[in-house]
C-alpha cells in the first residue's frame, strides 16, 4: 500500500508541475523570474526559468488531482460500485490511508423514481458500497461515516434520463 | 321558516370550538381541478346560497360553491351545472319540485348566509327530496369569516353522510411536504392545508430535507423526518402548538414513522444495526422492539386498522414487495405479487384494501389492492406518482405526481372514476398525508 502510493505521488507531482508549467501564464511584474539577464558576451542571450506552479495546497481541492473527483454514479436501482469508478475511489483510499487523521462522510444519492424512504435505503446501500470498497483498500472504518440522502438532494431538479443518471451518486465529502 | 331549520346544539358547540388557531390565509395556494368527470353518479341541484347581508359585504368564500366542489371530487355526486337551473331559490318554501325533477334532480340544497353579530356568520341550508319533495336536513350554522370554508366542508359531510351512508371526509386536512428554490437555496416545508388545499400553513421549515409526515390518531401531532444537523432524525410534533420532540436519533436511517392505530407505538425503520428493518417504539417507555430481521431493505411500515399487523416493502426477494408480518412478529409473508416494484403501501380505513405504488411499463403509479379477491388496479395515470393516502372515510386517495417539471398533488376516488389535480403555484409539492377525521375539534 504504501510503496503503491508513492508511485503515485510521484506520478501526481509530475503530472502537477508539468501541468503547471503549461498553465502559467506571463504576467506583468513577472520580470524576476523570466525576464533576460543582459550579459557580455556576443550573440547568446539566457533566461532564467520561472519556478513552476507546483501545487502546495491540500490535494483534495487540486483539479488536476484524481482526489478532485468525489462523486461516483451508479446504475439504475444498483449499488455496485461500476468499474469507471475504480481508479477514482483507489486513489481516495490512499489518501485517506496515508492521512490516518482524515475523515469523510459518503452520501448515498438516489434518482427520484420510486418511493423515497425505499429510497432512503437504496441510498444507504449505496454509500455502504463505497464505504466497503474503501474498507477493503486498507481505509479504517472509523474514519468514514456515512448518510443516505435517497431521492432528497438532486444535483439535477430535471426528471429525465440525464438527471436521473446524474443524481444517482455517491459523494465523498471531506 | 326557520322551524324547518333544525338546531343542533352539538353542531354549533363543534363550530364554536373550531378555531381561533387558524388565521385565514386568502391567498389559496393549491387550486383545484377535475380532470376526470363521473359517470353514474348522483344528481344533486347546489343552488348558491343568498347573501341577505348588504350588498358590498358579502363573505369572502361563496359557502354553496365550497359544498359543490367537495361533493363533486368525491365521484359520487354529479352537481348541476348553476347555467342548467331554472330557478334560484334559497329556502325551501321558494323550491318548485317540478323544476328539479325536469332536471332529473334527485337532491337539492337551497341555503342563505346572514350577517351574525360582528365578523360573524349565520348559515342555513336545507336539503330536499326532489321526488318525494320533503327535507331530508338542514343546520342553521354560526360561523366565522375564518371558519366559512370549513363550515362549508362540514355541511358538505353532512350532505355526503346523509345520502350515501358513509362519513365525509371533506372537513380533514392534508399534510404536504413542499420545496421552494429561491436565489439557488431550497427550503423545504413541511405544511398543513384543508383537504381541498386551501389555507396552507407552515408548520416547520429547513435547508435540509423534511419526509414521511404522519397523522397520529388523534389528528394532534405530526410525526416527520428531517435532516437537520446533518443527519435524519424523527420528530414527533404538536400541531397546534408547533412544540416538538426529537423521538429517534440512531446512527443510520430514523425513517417511515407509522402511528398504531392507539396512538401508543411508532412503528420506523432504522438501520442502526447495520440494514434497515423495522423497529416498534413504545412512545411511554421509548423502549424499541425489532420487528424485522433480513438484510434487504425493509421500510415503510403501516399499521393494520385492528393495529394487529403491519405491512412493509421489503426488497428480499431481489425487488421491492409488499410484505405482511404479525405485530407480535414471525415471519413475514409476501403479498404482492403482480408486477417487479411495489412499495410504500397502506391500509384502507376498513383494512379491505391496500393502496400503494408500483411500476406499470417502466412508470411509477397508484394502484390498489383488494387483499380478499387479490385483485390489483391501477388508479392514476402518470410516469412518477407516489406517496398514495387515503381519506379517513377511504372514499378518495391523495398521491403526489410530477407535471409540467414539477412536483404536484392529485387525488382520485378510490372507485378510480374521479381524478383531481391540486396544484401549486410555487414550487414542488410532494408527501400529502390525509389527516384522521375531525382533527380540529381537538385543538383546545
Amino acid at each position: 500500500m504504501r510503496i503503491k502510493f508513492f508511485k503515485w505521488a510521484i506520478l501526481l507531482s509530475a503530472a502537477l508541475m508539468f501541468a503547471g508549467c503549461s498553465s502559467m501564464m506571463p504576467s506583468s511584474d513577472g520580470n524576476s523570474d523570466g525576464a533576460p539577464v543582459a550579459d557580455a558576451s556576443g550573440d547568446a542571450s539566457t533566461s532564467g526559468a520561472n519556478r513552476g506552479g507546483a501545487w502546495t495546497g491540500n490535494p483534495l481541492d487540486n483539479p488536476d488531482s484524481p482526489l478532485y473527483s468525489k462523486t461516483i454514479y451508479f446504475d439504475f436501482d444498483k449499488s455496485d460500485i461500476r468499474a469507471d469508478s475504480v481508479d477514482m475511489l483507489r486513489a481516495h483510499a490512499e489518501y485517506l490511508v496515508a492521512n490516518a487523521g482524515a475523515s469523510l462522510t459518503v452520501e448515498g444519492h438516489c434518482d427520484e423514481r420510486g418511493s423515497r424512504e425505499y429510497n432512503i435505503g437504496l441510498g444507504e446501500r449505496r454509500a455502504a458500497a463505497i464505504k466497503r470498497f474503501l474498507e477493503a483498500e486498507g481505509v479504517s472504518g472509523t474514519q468514514i461515516n456515512t448518510i443516505s440522502y435517497g431521492e432528497e438532494r438532486p444535483v439535477d431538479d430535471g426528471h429525465n434520463e440525464t438527471a436521473w443518471s446524474m443524481n444517482r451518486r455517491g459523494e465523498l465529502v471531506y | 321558516m326557520s322551524n324547518m331549520f333544525i338546531k343542533s346544539t352539538f353542531f354549533k358547540t363543534l363550530v364554536i370550538l373550531f378555531l381561533s388557531v387558524y388565521a385565514l390565509n386568502s391567498r389559496a395556494n393549491l387550486t383545484i381541478e377535475i380532470t376526470e368527470g363521473a359517470e353514474g353518479a348522483l344528481p344533486i341541484a347546489i343552488v348558491p346560497f343568498k347573501w341577505s347581508g348588504a350588498a358590498g359585504n358579502s363573505p369572502m368564500h361563496d359557502v354553496s360553491q365550497i359544498i359543490t366542489a367537495d361533493l363533486k371530487r368525491s365521484g359520487r355526486f354529479n352537481p348541476l351545472g348553476l347555467e342548467k337551473m331554472l330557478a334560484k331559490p334559497s329556502s325551501g318554501d321558494q323550491v318548485d319540485f317540478r323544476d328539479w325533477r325536469a332536471l332529473s334532480m334527485e337532491n337539492i340544497v337551497v341555503g342563505q348566509v346572514q350577517p351574525n353579530g360582528t365578523g360573524g356568520y349565520l348559515v342555513r341550508f336545507q336539503l330536499f327530496d326532489v321526488y318525494k319533495g320533503e327535507q331530508i336536513t338542514g343546520y342553521s350554522v354560526p360561523t366565522t369569516a375564518s371558519d366559512l370554508r370549513s363550515t362549508a366542508h362540514h355541511i358538505a359531510d353532512i350532505i355526503y353522510e346523509t345520502l350515501t351512508g358513509d362519513k365525509g371526509a371533506f372537513a380533514t386536512r392534508i399534510a404536504y411536504v413542499t420545496s421552494v428554490k429561491s436565489a439557488g437555496k431550497k427550503t423545504i416545508s413541511l405544511r398543513i392545508a384543508d383537504a381541498d388545499g386551501f389555507n396552507p400553513q407552515t408548520i416547520v421549515s429547513s435547508t435540509e430535507p423534511i419526509m414521511s409526515p404522519a397523522w397520529s390518531p388523534d389528528g394532534r401531532k405530526l410525526a416527520y423526518v428531517s435532516f437537520e444537523n446533518a443527519k435524519p432524525s424523527i420528530f414527533v410534533q404538536e400541531v397546534f402548538t408547533g412544540k416538538r420532540e426529537k423521538i429517534s436519533s440512531f446512527k443510520g436511517i430514523n425513517g417511515a414513522p407509522a402511528w398504531s392505530p392507539d396512538g401508543r407505538y411508532l412503528a420506523m425503520t432504522l438501520s442502526k444495526e447495520g440494514n434497515p428493518d423495522i423497529f416498534v417504539m413504545d412512545l411511554r417507555s421509548r423502549k424499541l422492539r425489532k420487528l424485522t430481521n433480513h438484510w434487504g431493505i425493509d421500510t415503510e411500515p403501516a399499521w393494520s386498522p385492528n393495529g394487529q399487523q403491519l405491512i412493509f416493502t421489503s426488497d428480499r426477494g431481489g425487488k421491492p414487495q409488499i410484505y405482511r408480518v404479525a405485530v407480535t412478529g414471525g415471519t413475514p409473508e409476501r403479498i404482492t405479487f403482480e408486477g417487479d416494484y411495489n412499495a410504500r403501501a397502506s391500509y384502507s380505513p376498513d383494512g379491505k384494501s391496500l393502496v400503494m405504488v408500483t411500476r406499470v411499463n417502466g412508470n411509477y403509479r397508484i394502484a390498489g389492492l383488494d387483499l380478499d379477491s387479490k385483485q390489483m388496479r391501477v388508479l392514476s395515470r402518470g410516469s412518477l406518482d407516489e406517496s398514495p393516502s387515503f381519506a379517513p372515510n377511504g372514499s378518495m386517495v391523495i398521491y403526489a405526481n410530477t407535471a409540467n417539471d414539477k412536483g404536484e398533488l392529485s387525488a382520485v376516488s378510490f372507485d378510480g372514476r374521479v381524478r383531481q389535480r391540486l396544484a401549486l403555484q410555487q414550487g414542488n409539492v410532494r408527501e400529502p398525508v390525509w389527516s384522521p377525521y375531525n382533527n380540529r375539534e381537538r385543538s383546545r
